[in-house]
């Protein structure tokens, strides 16, 4: 469904992704695990248009993603939750759900997709006329999530859901991922929290000083000896 | 002394009356800087464009005034997008300073060229409408009228920012650039309908102020700056905040000139401007971050 073929992408002189090849296919959902400052957001980045590579090639289900215009790329089914959330804080929560739902091919189902999202979250029910940076962290990443929704996308990426959230609630976002997987929809998820991300997905890549460094199933990740060392402390 | 309480009332109504047109000026320069982040240093010339429009078509022509204003507010709209395809778009990236120039240039681009097609002769409507008399109070009809299509305008732009998508992404932008292009929103599109719409409402303004002032090449200087100070009371971008300090603004003139000269009035507005710029320089309405 989505291949990454040998990516090259950087912010001017600075190269923050190497020669990347990636692949989600029809039903999984896939994790990027790796530490901080690995080229995991700048993977998502360049995967939904907010950057361009310098090299290499992505497609979406045959569609040459870099000859697409940035604004485009959520038309062929790919939803980005960005990094912190980035929801629109003075509007409100419908308000940033509404903006979810822009594609004209989206905006006839907005009903359809808002009860779709309301059922997944009765919070933002409760809160859809609240202003979106006035609500908690959790709540913003549940708004986050049911925006990218919203436009009843084919995959989801997920730039560090956990990130900032208390546990009880990570437990519930990871929880969340594996309804979504359910519903149909793939899910490429970047994550830090690798134990717990391990569990709802099908594979993982590890993405190491910008380049993929392990790549297998949740189960043949969890058992090398690297990302036992490297994160889980055993 | 009763006869001075009627003075005091007219004056507080008319200055009510001059900010609903004070806060639908600075809602259009307001809307495009939020939007776009560009100040429109020539605002106040494409509401000269107006005035001249409306002149022509209904002195000179003979239009119904109706049908001119229409043409007006559309054509103003027009200009408006012109002005950012030709010389805002190319300029996006660049530094602010840049931008202002080349605002500034077509600020007196407009003032040239109206002087060369039009001349510097004061020219009105001829349009004299009744004045009302009401409880020893003297209202005129023309200010009335004003501010009527004035607030006409200004709910039309909040019912056009709140229940369409194009509206919301208009709102959504001024809170976060970047992210536009993954809600599937071309913001190129975005700017040149913002475009459109600011230089409706100087269209709209156009055809109110025509019929409060004499219009000339230089026109724009009488309401240009005060329009900047309004937006930046405000806090730049803010809509709400705007509309107030529209409002309070016009009391200001108003109240100033009632008590001694209507020139006192300015200088009461500006004092208090640059007073509320040291104790709030973010505005009135500042969003404590």
């Amino acid at each position: 469904m989505l291949a990454l073929r040998s990516v090259r992408a950087g912010y001017g002189s600075f190269q923050a992704l190497f020669d990347v090849s990636l692949d989600v296919r029809a039903g999984e959902a896939v994790a990027v695990i790796g530490p901080n400052g690995a080229g995991k957001t700048t993977l998502m980045r360049v995967i939904s248009g907010l950057i361009r590579p310098t090299a290499g090639s992505i497609a979406m289900e045959g569609t040459d993603l870099l000859a697409t215009a940035g604004h485009r790329i959520v038309a062929l089914g790919i939803a980005h939750v960005p990094e912190s959330r980035r929801l629109f804080p003075r509007m409100t929560v419908e308000d940033n759900l509404r903006m979810g739902g822009f594609l004209p091919a989206a905006r006839p189902k907005f009903r359809e997709r808002l009860e779709f999202v309301f059922e997944l979250f009765p919070r933002l029910r409760e809160r859809r006329r609240q202003l979106a940076g006035t609500m908690s962290g959790g709540e913003q990443q549940m708004c986050a999530i049911g925006r990218a929704l919203m436009s009843d996308p084919k995959l989801l990426l997920l730039d560090e859901p956990s990130a900032g959230l208390a546990p009880v609630i990570v437990e519930q976002v990871f929880e969340l991922v594996k309804r979504i997987r359910a519903g149909g929809i793939n899910v490429l998820i970047v994550e830090q929290n690798v134990q717990q991300v391990l569990r709802v997905v099908d594979r993982a890549y590890l993405l190491k000083a910008g380049s993929i460094r392990a790549a297998g199933t949740a189960a043949e990740l969890l058992a090398t000896e690297t990302i036992r060392e490297a994160y889980l402390g055993v | 002394m009763p006869i001075l309480d009627v003075y005091l009332l007219e004056a507080l109504i008319n200055g009510v009356l001059l900010g609903g047109v004070l806060a639908l000026i600075s809602l259009g320069l307001n809307l495009v800087f939020g939007v776009i982040d560009v100040v429109w240093i020539c605002y106040a010339e494409l509401i000269m464009f107006g005035m001249y429009g409306m002149y022509f078509l209904y002195t000179v022509y003979h239009w119904p005034v109706l049908a001119a204003a229409v043409l007006c507010i559309g054509g103003i709209g027009a200009l408006g997008v012109l002005l950012h395809v030709i010389v805002i778009a190319p300029l996006l990236g660049a530094a602010p300073i840049n931008q202002l120039l080349a605002t500034g240039g077509v600020l007196f681009f407009l003032q040239s060229a109206a002087t060369v097609m039009f001349g510097i002769e004061f020219r009105n409507l001829g349009l004299r409408l009744p004045v009302l008399k009401a409880a020893g109070m003297f209202i005129s009809y023309s200010r009335l009228l004003a501010f009527g299509a004035a607030l006409i305008g200004m709910v039309a732009v909040y019912l056009f920012l709140r229940r369409t998508y194009t509206g919301t992404a208009i709102r959504a932008i001024a809170q976060d650039r970047q992210i536009m292009m993954l809600m599937g929103v071309d913001s190129r599109r975005i700017y040149v309908v913002t475009s459109a719409v600011g230089g409706a409402l100087a269209g709209l303004a156009s055809c109110l102020l025509v019929l409060l002032y004499d219009v000339h090449p230089f026109v724009g200087l009488t309401f240009g700056p005060i329009t900047f100070l309004i937006c930046v009371l405000g806090g730049l971008g803010n809509f709400v905040g705007g509309a107030v300090a529209a409002f309070v603004f016009a009391e200001l003139i108003s109240l100033g000139g009632l008590y001694l000269d209507l020139e006192w009035g300015y200088v009461f507005a500006f004092v208090f401007f640059i007073v509320m710029m040291f104790v709030r320089p973010e505005g009135l309405m500042a969003r404590r971050s």
